[in-house]
């Protein structure tokens, strides 16, 4: 199931990781992105620590770890093709990042909130 | 509380296009629509883009006594152009001064017969009228009653003619009114994204008719403010308030060609406008730093503000990125910054992005190459 965070992030729990990418409402506030730059795998994270920058055609903004935790993956094609994210958010994923233990999902919001957040 | 934002006789048809608006120097802007800024863009440069620029500011500029060059003389007295000598039906690119030299804005001025339509910077335009009001032997009229459009793109004219067949003959800079089912339109050959075009100034009751006819031909789209700021950059164009500001004087913004022979030093009218003894000694001299191109090695935008320096490691600044984004036709980041004027086309920098150096390239101004009708 997935979760959603204030940040506008997906959260897609994969085994005992967390896959992480932007909303669709997120990449249409953001514009055409035009470049991301992606966390080293292997990198120790806490949560809301900044690990991904993505520019749009308008700005420069950050993407947060939800979580704390190790980067276990990154998908290096968006930095390729960094359009993606617009083209198709829910399937442009940023990273995965392992947490100590998936509990910490519980306490972001389900798809009913989220579409509350942003009305 | 923030003041009131002014809205242009276009916003309900930018509504209705699905534009989403912003506060952009008083006034209410589609900064896009659906299409998105990046096919803004291409579509601009590929066919033509409809932009509505009725923030920007008209003024007319009569002549108290009759005698155009009245007027012409009392302009040179605060802007920095040859205002004296344009012909009638044409246009000119110019920048008021202060007194230390920087620019206090750029503007169009057209010599249309019995007086001169400036038109200025919406973020600038209180200012400028000001400045304007303050002449003698001149009355200044802010044109309250009319909008402005920009039609721009290689099939802007092809459009423009089957509503106005006469526009066709006119060439870059022209300036001419012309009737388009008796409304009385002013047109000039110009505009702000490196592509032939036009900017047409129409009475607010027809603005949406006949921005409606033009949107009416297939070629056309309408754009937001974010392409056109991406139009500009890569057109190598300079946007005040970033690119030049009070305390940037024309030579170091890159724009002495804007100040001509006859308002230089030895020149016919020689100064004569705020600040003339050092922008004329900089156009003379030299200066040390100027406008110049950037195009970062990676895909990374380097944006304003962004400091630039001279090695990989250590040492001061050169200079910092005045304008700088994402170009859709280069199909790379692009950025204009003042730094030394003694760096060579080709010249490798570094700008300083999240504590990280990157290499940028020095590059001739525009990144892309114009097609004006002269």
């Amino acid at each position: 199931m997935l979760k959603y965070t204030v940040d506008h992030e997906w959260l897609r729990a994969e085994g005992d990781e967390i896959v992480v990418g932007i909303t669709k409402h997120a990449s249409e506030q953001l514009g055409d992105v035009v470049f991301i730059e992606l966390p080293e795998e292997g990198r120790e994270v806490e949560a809301e620590e900044e690990v991904v920058v993505i520019e749009s055609v308008k700005a420069a903004s950050d993407i947060t770890a939800p979580v704390a935790g190790v980067i276990t993956a990154v998908n290096s094609d968006l930095a390729d093709n960094p359009g993606n994210v617009n083209d198709d958010p829910m399937a442009a994923w940023f990273f995965r990042i392992k947490p100590a233990s998936l509990d910490v999902l519980d306490s972001f919001m389900d798809e009913a909130a989220y579409g509350e957040l942003i009305g | 509380m923030a003041e009131e934002l002014r809205r242009t006789g276009l916003y309900d048809l930018h509504v209705a296009q699905g534009a989403r608006m912003v506060p952009f120097a008083g006034w209410e802007m589609p900064v896009q629509y659906p299409m998105g800024v990046m096919a803004e863009h291409l579509h601009t440069r590929d066919k033509a883009g409809l932009f509505d620029v009725s923030h920007m500011g008209q003024v007319l500029v009569h002549p108290l006594d009759g005698d155009l060059d009245s007027a012409g003389a009392a302009l040179e007295t605060v802007i920095a152009a040859a205002v004296l000598g344009l012909p009638e039906g044409r246009q000119r690119y110019g920048l008021f001064t202060n007194e230390r030299g920087g620019i206090l804005d750029d503007l169009m001025f057209a010599n249309r017969g019995d007086h001169y339509l400036l038109v200025v910077n919406a973020a600038c335009a209180e200012q400028d009228i000001a400045i304007l009001q303050g002449l003698s032997g001149v009355k200044v009229t802010p044109v309250t009653d009319r909008g402005l459009i920009a039609l721009q793109g290689p099939k802007a004219a092809e459009v423009l003619a089957r509503l106005l067949p006469a526009a066709a003959e006119m060439r870059f800079m022209d300036s001419r009114s012309l009737d388009w089912n008796g409304v009385d339109l002013w047109l000039s050959r110009s505009g702000y994204t490196g592509e032939d075009g036009f900017e047409i100034s129409v009475p607010n009751d027809c603005l949406a008719a006949f921005a409606q006819a033009l949107l009416d031909h297939d070629e056309v789209a309408p754009i937001g403010l974010g392409a056109r700021d991406s139009l500009r950059l890569e057109a190598g164009m300079p946007l005040y308030g970033h690119d030049m500001t009070g305390d940037v004087t024309p030579a170091a913004a890159g724009l002495g060609w804007a100040i001509s022979k006859a308002r230089r030093a030895d020149g016919a009218r020689e100064g004569g406008f705020p600040g003339a003894a050092t922008v004329l000694a900089e156009l003379a001299d030299g200066v040390s730093h100027t406008r110049r191109g950037l195009r970062p090695e990676g895909r990374a935008p380097i944006r304003e503000g962004v400091q630039i320096f001279a090695e990989a490691e250590g040492g001061a600044p050169i200079g910092d990125v005045s304008s700088g984004s994402f170009g859709p036709s280069v199909g790379g980041p692009i950025a204009m910054a003042r730094i030394p004027v003694d760096l060579a086309d080709g010249a490798t920098v570094f700008a300083e992005l999240r504590g990280k150096r990157m290499p940028v390239t020095v590059t001739a101004l525009p990144f892309i190459t114009p097609s004006y009708k002269r």
